[in-house]
C-alpha cells in the first residue's frame, strides 16, 4: 500500500464546540487510500464517517478545530493556502454528497454547472467545455445529454441529479472521488444503476474512491478495503474479503447481524444491538461500544483499546475481546 | 371486476376492492392508484413494497380514508369506509392508526411526550385524568420506556428510535385492530431499525394486531410480512405469501428488486441484469402493462393489453403475460 499511496489521514481530530460543551466527532483517525483503490467507510448516523470526509476536504464547520495531517498527493492539506486548496478540491479532489440538491445549484442549469467547473479547472474554451458537457453526460447514462444542458435541476429526478453530480465530479479526471452516501436517497434499483456507474468510471479513470455509507451490503462488493467507524473512531479495518469473512469487532458482527437478511424466514427476531451509541459530547473512558458489547467485561469499561492489528498486518481493530481469538485477548 | 386476493383465513379485517386514487396536478391528473385489490387476514401481516412514487403510501392514506378514494371500497370489518362520515368514520378511526416514517416530525415539538400518548384518549373521551396517566404508563412500559422518565420530556429530547417506540405508543394507547405502518425504520440506523422491527412484532403478537406494513426494502418487509403485495407505479404486480414469493418471484419487477440489494457477503457479485431506466410518470402510464417500458421481457402484447392479477401457483398472484413461473 505504501509505495503508491495517494491520501494518508494520520492522526486525525476533530472538535466541534457545541452548547452541551465539546464534541468530538473524529477521534486519531489513521487511514490510507492507495492509487485507483477503494475505501469504504461505515457507520452509523454520528459516527463521525461524514466530518472525516469534510476533514480531508477542509470543508469543516467554521467552528471546527482540526489537528492531524491529511496529506494527498504529497501535499499536506492542512497546511495549503485556500487558493491552492480550491484549485485542488474539484480538479483532483472530488466529492459525491447524499442529496444531490445540495450540490447542484438550483438556479443554474445543468449546463451552466458543468460548464463553469470544466472552464475553471482547465481553463477550456466555450466549444470543447461544452462537447466535453455533453460527452460526461453521456458517460453517465443521461439520456438526450444535449437537451439537459438546458434543464434546471429541479427538473430531472433523483436518479438523474445524482448522476449529474457524478458527470460534474468527474468532469476534471480528479485522484480521487469522495461519495458520501451517495444512493441513500435514491431506490433499490437506481441505486444499484449508481453503484455500478461509480465502479465503472472508476475502473476507466484509475480513479481513487472513498464510498461512504451505512449499509454493510454496498461496501461488500464494491471496494478493496473496508473502515468501520462507531463514535468517532476506527474500530475495524481490514481488505474487505478479510473482513466479512472474519470479522473481528464485535460491533462490526452486531451491526451485520441486526440486517434483516433476505434468506432468512419471515418472523425471525432480528439479533437487534441493545441501547444506543454513547452521547459525543461525554465520552467514555472505556471502549465507546462497551455498554452496548456482549463480550465487555470490566476491563472494557476504563481502558480505550487501541486499534491493533494481530494475524494479519492489514486487519486492525480496537477490541480486548476480538471475535475468533478469545483466548489470547483474555490474557 | 378485478381478482381479489384470497388472505389465508376465510374472513378478513380488510378487503380493499377495485381502489382508485387520482389527484389533479395543475391541469394532469396524477394516477396515484389504479385499480387496487387486496384483503388482509386478522392477525395477518401485508407487507406493500414498491419504489418511491409508486403509490403505497397514498394506498396506505386511502385505506384510513385520509385521502378519499376516487373510487373503490375499502371495507373494514365488513363495514365501507369510503361512505362513511363524520363521528361514525370517527369512531371506526378508533380501530386503526397510523405510524409515519419521520418519528421527530410525527411528534408535535411543543408538546410533552405524557400529553402526546395520552391524546388519542382524550379525542375518544376518556375523561378521567388518572385513568388516562395510568393507561400512558401502561403502554409506554409496553414499548419498552421508562414512564416516569420520559412522560415530562420533550420530543427533541429523545432519539429517532425513541421517538418511534413513543408514536408506536402512541398509535397503540387506543387499542386498535389494524394499524398502517408506513415505513416504520427507513429513517433508522441499522442497529436501531432492529429493535423496532422486533418491538413491532412483539407488539403484534401481544395485542392482536393486523398490520399493512409499507417499506421500499424488501428484506425488511420480508422480515415482517406473512404475505407480500408488490406494487409498481399505482398497480399491484404481485402478491404471496412471503417465503414463496421470494424464492420463487413470478414478475419481472420482483425479480429485479430481489436482485437489486445490494448483499453484505463480498463472494455475492453485483448483478448487471439491474432495470434500465428509471419509472415513468404517474401521470402519463405506459398502456397496457405499466412496468413494460422497463421489463426485459415486453413485447407487443404488454403495450396492448393490461395484465389482470391471476394464480401462478397457491396464494400467489401475478399480473404478467409473461411471468418467470
Amino acid at each position: 500500500m505504501t509505495e503508491n499511496t495517494l491520501l494518508s489521514v494520520e492522526d486525525v481530530v476533530v472538535d466541534l464546540p457545541t452548547p452541551r460543551g465539546n464534541l468530538r466527532a473524529v477521534d486519531r483517525v489513521n487511514l490510507t487510500v492507495g492509487a485507483g483503490q477503494t475505501l469504504g467507510v461505515v457507520g452509523e448516523s454520528g459516527c463521525g464517517k461524514t466530518m472525516l470526509s469534510r476533514a480531508i476536504l477542509q470543508l469543516l464547520p467554521k467552528k471546527a478545530k482540526l489537528s492531524g495531517r491529511v496529506m494527498f498527493d504529497g501535499q499536506d492539506l492542512l497546511q495549503l493556502a485556500p487558493e491552492k486548496l480550491r484549485k485542488l478540491r474539484g480538479r483532483s479532489l472530488a466529492v459525491v454528497f447524499q442529496d444531490p440538491m445540495t450540490s447542484l445549484n438550483p438556479v443554474l442549469t445543468i449546463g451552466t454547472q458543468l460548464i463553469e467547473t470544466l472552464q475553471e479547472h482547465l481553463e477550456l474554451d466555450d466549444a470543447t467545455a461544452r462537447k466535453r458537457s455533453v460527452e460526461l453526460l453521456a458517460a453517465v447514462g443521461i439520456p438526450a445529454p444535449e437537451q439537459r444542458l438546458a434543464q434546471y435541476p429541479h427538473q430531472l429526478s433523483g436518479g438523474m441529479r445524482q448522476r449529474v453530480a457524478i458527470a460534474i465530479a468527474l468532469s476534471c479526471e480528479p485522484k480521487l472521488l469522495i461519495a458520501d452516501e451517495p444512493t441513500t436517497a435514491l431506490d433499490v434499483t437506481i441505486q444499484a444503476q449508481i453503484l455500478d456507474l461509480l465502479a465503472r468510471e472508476q475502473r476507466r479513470r484509475h480513479m481513487a474512491m472513498i464510498l461512504i455509507t451505512h449499509d454493510l451490503g454496498v461496501v461488500a462488493g464494491r471496494t478493496d478495503e473496508v473502515a468501520v467507524m462507531y463514535a468517532g473512531r476506527v474500530v475495524e479495518r481490514a481488505p474487505t474479503p478479510a473482513l466479512f469473512k472474519k470479522m473481528r469487532m464485535p460491533y462490526t458482527e452486531a451491526l451485520l447481524a441486526a440486517l434483516p437478511r433476505l434468506d432468512a424466514a419471515p418472523h425471525t427476531p432480528l439479533p437487534a444491538i441493545s441501547g444506543r451509541p454513547p452521547d459525543p459530547t461525554r465520552p467514555l473512558q472505556g471502549c465507546s461500544f462497551s455498554p452496548r458489547c456482549r463480550y465487555a467485561v470490566a476491563r472494557c469499561q476504563v481502558e480505550k483499546p487501541p486499534l491493533t492489528a494481530a494475524g494479519s498486518r492489514e486487519h486492525q481493530y480496537a477490541c480486548f475481546h476480538p471475535i475468533g481469538i478469545h483466548a489470547e485477548a483474555g490474557a | 371486476m378485478l381478482q381479489t386476493v384470497q388472505a389465508a383465513s376465510n374472513e378478513p379485517l380488510l378487503a380493499v376492492d377495485d381502489l382508485v386514487v387520482e389527484y389533479p396536478v395543475g391541469a394532469k391528473i396524477v394516477h396515484a392508484v389504479s385499480g387496487v385489490s387486496l384483503q388482509i387476514a386478522r392477525g395477518e401481516t401485508l407487507g406493500l413494497v414498491g419504489e418511491s412514487g409508486c403509490g403505497k403510501s397514498t394506498l396506505g392514506r386511502a385505506v384510513l380514508q385520509l385521502r378519499r378514494p376516487t373510487s373503490g371500497r375499502v371495507l373494514f370489518d365488513g363495514h365501507d369506509l369510503t361512505t362513511m362520515q363524520g363521528d361514525a368514520l370517527r369512531q371506526m378511526r378508533r380501530r386503526v392508526q397510523l405510524i409515519f416514517q419521520d418519528p421527530i416530525a410525527s411528534l408535535n415539538p411543543r408538546r410533552k411526550i405524557g400529553d402526546i400518548v395520552a391524546e388519542p384518549l382524550v379525542i375518544a373521551g376518556v375523561k378521567d385524568p388518572q385513568k388516562r396517566e395510568q393507561l400512558v404508563h401502561e403502554v409506554l412500559s409496553a414499548v419498552g420506556l421508562d414512564p416516569t422518565l420520559v412522560v415530562g420530556r420533550l420530543p427533541h429530547e429523545f432519539s429517532g428510535g425513541q421517538c418511534q417506540r413513543i408514536c408506536i405508543a402512541r398509535a397503540l394507547i387506543l387499542n386498535p385492530e389494524f394499524i398502517v405502518c408506513d415505513e416504520p425504520v427507513s429513517a433508522l440506523d441499522v442497529s436501531i431499525r432492529a429493535q423496532i422491527l422486533n418491538l413491532l412484532e412483539e407488539m403484534k403478537g401481544r395485542f392482536g394486531l393486523t398490520l399493512l406494513f409499507i417499506a421500499h426494502d424488501l428484506a425488511v418487509v420480508k422480515a415482517v410480512s406473512d404475505r407480500v403485495a408488490v406494487m409498481y407505479l399505482g398497480r399491484l404486480c404481485e402478491v404471496g405469501p412471503s417465503e414463496q414469493l421470494f424464492a420463487r418471484p413470478a414478475h419481472p419487477y420482483t425479480a429485479l428488486l430481489i436482485e437489486a440489494i445490494p448483499v453484505p457477503d463480498p463472494d455475492v457479485r453485483p448483478t448487471e441484469t439491474v432495470p434500465v431506466g428509471e419509472p415513468p410518470s404517474p401521470i402519463a402510464p405506459p398502456s397496457g402493462c405499466r412496468f413494460r417500458t422497463r421489463c426485459p421481457r415486453a413485447d407487443r402484447r404488454c403495450s396492448d393489453e393490461m395484465p389482470e392479477l391471476r394464480a401462478v401457483a397457491p396464494g400467489q398472484l401475478v399480473a404478467c403475460h409473461h411471468p418467470l413461473i
